[in-house]
């Protein structure tokens, strides 16, 4: 295989350009862009990539703009953790069979992980799969899954061995949500629409060839999905940050300013700066391949300047702060912090301490493996899970 | 695009600071010193600005000194901050040497030679906590807590047009160390009746306090660092109700949240260091470099203190003894938050730096 460099990406971009008009089917299009390896250069050849260094992507993104695209923002569990975890632990057959409509946008990921018992304690989890010939039966309830309405497949963690201790006795599979007996319903949040869902899972039936890794060893492979989630939510980046848009309406507003609120504004904004200082700081360790344990802290550095700075946005409107865009219960499939009013923000940022690892979590993670303090004496490591209190 | 890294050239003046202070300084011994009669470190100070050369860093190099920028003077910081050595750098090879940097003239260069070959050392006599922001107090004939006066050999002294650079032992002068909060770096009373010695014309010398609070930063850094460090050692052995107490929930989240505000305080000193290196010592400090010292020492300041008094705390009633280094640090961060403008002083200027005007 030859190196694939910046040349060679801009030459395969021509080369794939000349025998595929963009004009055609948007479908047809994103598929063959697939097969010519151009979808995510860094997957290996004939799953979407070049076997290049992931740095080269943004190159070809930018050469192919105008193109149709996969909309990546409708598909976010797919492409940041099902493609991941697929590619990792997958079997040749399962990476052929469901990368490229993964990657197309043609085929939905949703992830079934939590439960109402198991948030935290995602090991914990009671979702049963018990085998039965080559088929496993599935019987559980998954909670906050996003996009399980639109989703062809979820990933899924089931218990299949109740008498190991917990983190044994996982299995991972994949989950066709068109299969009988599963059953989506939306879930309402705060903000007053339902951007998740319930999932009830009753007597699913799941061929053994949509298992993906070995029988119990599915909480190592839920960790590779789990790294990749807090990854892909950490670097998020908003066209206009928090503080950004709260700095804008005390510009425009010099009659709603204060001195409490203006003593207040300036933390923050100093706060602000120094996480994005810490974020431009840690994407520099990266693309001088050492990576630090920077990484960790950002999803949490980001939620509290949410939380903070949308609060303060509420109190600083007064009048307009007492009211709401839109309490109707609908779906939603993106989260919109610009195009929703104050309130809206305010509300949706309290997710962003609790989605993909509460800051309480993210706290032991840092203080344990980057500061390397001993861990809580714990009850449940070597217990079977049978025997838990639940 | 300016680097928030260590470069090489960084990395490596750092590890020959760090030799030497991991040789000739231990809290025990830096303890003993404070309290006796020479709290100043003169043979420690000797080696750091000779032979490792970071007397002349800030100097140009046709004046003997390094040519180096304040990067690297920023990462002699961390290390001197990290270990609360009782030296003149910061008075002496940042402050003073920055000021007579900015001046015009004969009379500075000869003064930076003499500094850059470490033979003096000199300070800048105004007070430790002048804000950067705010028109220099009117100090003639006297001047309040300065810092690096009692071992200065030099002072420079602000007079109408520029610095008078003055004698220590100049019979006009009086130099009277007060007992301090901070004792790893003491302050004086200068006063002075009339005195002799040559002016040096130069600018405004509130700029060399913006540059002086930026490069503070790195030094609040590793003080940080330090505090840090040592607190969380400390909790992995000491065991109370038959756990390490490091395993206690309660505390470990404390020190997850102070291991983030250290990580931004790391990247928000690096900031201000690399605006502050691409403006040259005759250039004007650009706006961005002011937003990145305003930033770093809003930041900064309050997380040094942050740290230590978690030092402190954490370590509970050790903590609060004479014998643990910790109070030294306590002292020393408490005291740089006060220094070249106030947490709130550097917010204060945001408000127009970053055009966030308060209410009319």
């Amino acid at each position: 295989m030859i190196d694939v460099d910046a040349s060679e990406i801009k030459t395969r971009v021509q080369k794939f350009l000349d025998s595929h008009a963009p004009a055609e089917d948007p479908v047809a299009f994103l598929r063959a862009r697939f097969d010519a390896g151009l979808a995510w250069v860094n997957y290996p050849p004939g799953l979407g990539g070049l076997g290049a260094p992931r740095d080269l992507q943004p190159l070809v993104d930018q050469l192919l703009r105008g193109t149709p695209d996969n909309n990546p923002g409708r598909n976010g569990i797919g492409l940041g953790m099902a493609a991941p975890t697929l590619l990792f632990h997958g079997t040749e057959e399962q990476k052929q069979r469901f990368l490229r409509p993964l990657w197309t946008g043609e085929e939905i990921w949703c992830q079934l992980f939590s439960e109402p018992g198991a948030g935290s304690d995602l090991a914990s989890l009671a979702t049963r799969a018990v085998r039965d010939g080559n088929e496993w039966v599935i019987d559980g309830q998954k909670v906050w899954t996003s996009s399980a309405h639109l989703a062809r497949w979820g990933i899924l963690v089931a218990r299949t061995d109740p008498d190991l201790p917990k983190h044994r006795g996982i299995t991972y599979f994949i989950c066709d949500m068109h299969a009988p007996g599963v059953e989506v319903r939306p879930l309402r949040q705060i903000t007053g629409e339902a951007e998740f869902n319930e999932v009830f899972l009753t007597g699913v039936r799941l061929g053994d060839e949509l298992r993906i890794g070995a029988v119990g060893d599915g909480w190592n492979v839920a960790r590779t999905t789990l790294m990749n989630e807090r990854v892909a939510i950490g670097s998020m980046t908003l066209r206009r940050t928090a503080v950004g848009i709260l700095a804008e309406t005390w510009r425009e507003r010099p009659e709603l300013r204060t001195h409490d609120l203006h003593q207040r504004l300036l933390k923050l904004w100093v706060r602000a700066e120094v996480t994005r200082l810490t974020g431009a700081r840690l994407r520099e360790q990266l693309a001088a391949g050492e990576p630090g344990p920077e990484g960790s802290g950002m999803k949490l550095l980001f939620a509290r300047l949410h939380q903070e700075a949308f609060g303060l946005e509420v109190e600083l409107l007064r009048d307009e702060g007492l009211e709401y865009d839109d309490w109707s219960f609908r779906r939603s499939d993106t989260v919109d912090f610009l195009g929703r009013g104050p309130g809206y923000r305010y509300l949706r940022a309290k997710g962003n301490s609790i989605e993909g690892g509460t800051s309480e979590i993210l706290r032991n993670i840092i203080a344990e493996r980057v500061l390397g303090l001993p861990a809580e004496p714990r009850a449940d490591k070597d217990l079977p899970w049978k025997d838990l209190p639940r | 695009m300016t680097s928030l890294l260590y470069g090489e050239v960084e990395e490596e003046l750092r590890g020959a600071v760090r030799e030497v202070l991991a040789d000739k300084v231990s809290p025990a011994g830096v303890l003993a010193r404070v309290t006796g009669a020479e709290p100043y470190d003169p043979g420690l100070w000797k080696v750091l600005a000779r032979d490792v050369g970071v007397a002349g860093l800030l100097v140009p190099e046709e004046l003997g000194g390094a040519g180096a920028s304040a990067r690297e003077a920023a990462v002699v910081l961390e290390e001197l901050g990290r270990s609360v050595a009782p030296v003149p750098f910061f008075s002496s090879a940042v402050l003073a040497t920055r000021a007579l940097s900015v001046c015009d003239g004969e009379v500075a260069r000869a003064v930076l030679e003499r500094l850059a070959a470490g033979e003096v050392t000199a300070a800048l006599v105004v007070p430790w906590a002048s804000s950067p922001y705010r028109a220099l107090s009117d100090i003639s004939g006297h001047a309040r807590g300065v810092v690096g006066a009692e071992v200065a050999d030099i002072l420079l002294i602000p007079v109408r047009d520029g610095l008078a650079v003055v004698d220590a032992d100049d019979p006009g002068v009086t130099v009277s160390p007060v007992t301090s909060l901070d004792l790893t770096r003491r302050v004086a009373t200068v006063s002075w009746s009339d005195f002799s010695g040559p002016v040096a014309k130069c600018r405004d010398i509130r700029d060399v306090l913006v540059f002086g609070a930026g490069l503070l930063a790195s030094e609040q850094l590793g003080l940080a660092e330090w505090c840090l460090t040592s607190t969380v050692s400390y909790l992995k052995e000491r065991t109370q109700f038959a756990r390490p107490v490091g395993s206690f929930q309660a505390l470990k989240h404390r020190l997850a949240d102070l291991w983030l505000e250290v990580v931004g305080a790391r990247a928000a000193a690096r900031n201000a260091a690399a605006h502050l290196s691409a403006s040259s010592s005759f250039a004007e400090i650009s706006v961005d470099a002011r937003v990145a010292v305003a930033v770093a020492q809003a930041h900064c300041g309050a997380v040094a203190v942050q740290a230590a008094e978690e030092c402190i705390q954490l370590h509970g009633g050790i903590g609060m003894t004479w014998e643990h280094p910790a109070h030294l640090y306590l002292k020393r961060a408490k005291a740089n938050e006060i220094a070249l403008g106030t947490p709130a002083d550097h917010r204060d200027a945001l408000a127009t730096l970053a055009d966030l005007p308060g209410p009319a």
